[in-house]
């Protein structure tokens, strides 16, 4: 059975202008020890989508689906006090830019051990081993004095590490990733896909990552769905999906991959799709 | 023979922070002693990690900052700020586009009016000139002229970056500095503004430096490359040699790390997986 089953979502967002859909319809699935990207560009709802799921869209938003079931159970139908025991233990999320994530006004050590006291009940002592014993795995060393760093004593890498060692915290089935490397140099985000994929196996989880970077769909996924505008264009295995890509919008995507280049100059998206760009919206 | 546009020799630049009350004063040395020179109508990239100094150089060779020691020459003049202040005959010859086409525009100047700037404060042309100059370079860069009077907030992240190369582009540079120009913006909005970059340095046989820490990239755009790791040149050189051969231990860590979306890795993946 899918560890995570989603048929049909759609995501409007209220605004001044009238209402605006950002997912259009998008059914997908993920199994345990899987792991999924969702790629697309800015705009094309592969956050949103994830958002709804973890249920973290403001009031503006009407979430629809005709299916929404994590482990079993119906999450639309689950009240929000439920909701909230699901959401940081059995399935988590870590977020694009590490800095921002974290609270720079508590340590690192205390925003650990919230989640431990919340979903887990621990006492003090159980929290804190607990703390020390996640941020080895995550890979920081000197665990025990890294406990009471504040998030700005912290390289950008570091964080997001901690990131990690708080989504993993209470042995999540699903971790969702969002950009989960955008804001970090190259040689940094090698080591957190490294580690956020070591993890996975480790632990058996799924592993949802959005994307933009079709480099990193290539190093970690399974499995890849392309959304664009809202819609899911294309959904297959990592290998097909490079090999022989089937929508139009994916050979595209893959053909402006600066390292594909064929001749001077780079093919563009608008070159490929059969339908122009709306004139404004498109660059 | 060609003409350089750009040379640099062994330039340093040095930070000085703090000095507080219960602190001495600290030296930061951004750039250690780099050279480079860049040929007319070329693209040198510089590639290197966030804090390797590849950003204070840009600013040096854009004549923003000074040098600490070390000579710029530009066009064949040398020249150094600190002491002979920056002339508008200087300005002219080098620009920048930055990294964030959201925040390197100002929302409340309409676009017409961001391109005039540069002439309105480097030349002495009346208005209806700066306004049909601004018209031409807006359609240069694939935008119409009914962008003229409209605000940056108007328009998506790779027609702002179309704006801010236009705006570089009114006092017709010789060299134009690029900071990471292309990396806050989709791939296939990536793909069209490295286009328009290749394009227009055919058309006015523009040289770039361009800054940035995607190598491939550097690799479609480059003639030459400089790796830079702790304000050191550690590698520098022709595209085709530093990618087919790195001398430098950081550059081999810096390609090993670049994902790699091409079939065969793929396959090594899954085989690796599939055995573990």
């Amino acid at each position: 059975m899918a560890l995570l089953e989603i048929q049909n979502l759609v995501v409007e967002f209220q605004t001044a202008s009238g209402s605006f859909r950002a997912v259009d319809g998008v059914s997908l699935h993920v199994d345990e020890r899987e792991v999924l990207a969702i790629v697309g560009e800015s705009g094309s709802g592969k956050s949103v989508s994830m958002l709804a799921v973890m249920g973290l869209l403001p009031w503006t938003a009407t979430v629809t689906a005709d299916r929404m079931s994590f482990n079993g159970r119906d999450l639309l139908k689950m009240s929000p006090a439920d909701r909230r025991k699901i959401v940081g233990k059995d399935m988590s999320m870590i977020f694009q830019e590490p800095m921002a994530s974290l609270n720079p006004c508590f340590t690192i050590g205390f925003q650990i051990e919230e989640v431990l006291r919340f979903h887990m009940g621990m006492d003090g002592a159980q929290r804190r081993a607990r703390a020390i014993e996640l941020l080895q795995q995550v890979g920081i060393s000197e665990p025990a004095d890294r406990l009471n760093s504040f998030p700005h004593q912290m390289s950008g890498g570091q964080c997001q590490r901690v990131m990690i060692a708080i989504a993993i915290a209470c042995n999540p089935k699903l971790l969702i990733a969002d950009e989960p490397t955008t804001a970090l140099d190259v040689t940094i985000q090698k080591q957190i896909l490294d580690l956020l994929v070591s993890l996975q196996a480790k632990y058996g989880m799924g592993l949802i990552m959005i994307t933009h970077n079709m480099g990193v769909v290539a190093e970690t996924a399974d499995r890849v769905i392309v959304q664009y505008k809202g819609r899911k264009m294309e959904e297959a295995d990592v290998l097909s999906l490079f090999e022989s890509p089937k929508s139009n919008y994916t050979r595209a995507l893959l053909s402006a991959l600066p390292e594909n280049a064929v001749g001077d100059r780079l093919p563009t998206v608008s070159d490929m799709l059969f339908e122009p760009a709306p004139s404004g919206a498109a660059a | 023979m060609s003409i350089k546009v750009v040379e640099g020799k062994n330039i340093v630049r040095d930070y000085h922070i703090g000095g507080g009350l219960f602190r001495g004063q600290r030296t930061v040395h951004a750039v250690k002693g780099v050279s480079f020179s860049v040929d007319k109508g070329k693209t040198l990239a510089i590639v290197g990690e966030s804090g390797c100094g590849k950003s204070t150089l840009a600013r040096i060779i854009t004549l923003i900052d000074p040098a600490t020691s070390g000579e710029l020459f530009i066009d064949g003049n040398k020249v150094d700020i600190a002491k002979n202040g920056l002339t508008k005959e200087m300005r002219r010859k080098v620009q920048i586009v930055f990294q964030n086409p959201y925040g390197s525009l100002n929302p409340r100047q309409k676009i017409g009016d961001v391109l005039g700037e540069p002439l309105l404060i480097n030349t002495d042309k009346p208005a209806a000139e700066r306004r049909d100059l601004a018209m031409k370079m807006l359609k240069k860069v694939g935008l119409g002229p009914e962008h003229y009077n409209r605000y940056p907030h108007m328009f998506s992240g790779g027609q702002r970056q179309r704006i801010a190369i236009a705006r570089a582009l009114m006092l017709n540079p010789s060299l134009l500095v690029l900071d990471e120009p292309v990396s806050a913006l989709d791939l296939s909005v990536q793909a069209q503004v490295l286009n328009l970059l290749a394009d227009l340095q055919d058309e006015f046989q523009l040289t770039y430096v361009f800054i940035s820490h995607d190598l491939s990239v550097v690799r479609y755009i480059a003639d030459d490359v400089m790796v830079m790791y702790f304000g050191e040149a550690v590698e520098y050189g022709s595209r085709e040699e530093v990618f087919a051969d790195p001398k430098h231990s950081y550059t081999r860590t810096l390609f090993a790390a670049t994902p790699r979306a091409d079939v065969a890795s793929i396959k090594a993946r899954l085989a690796k997986k599939k055995a573990a």
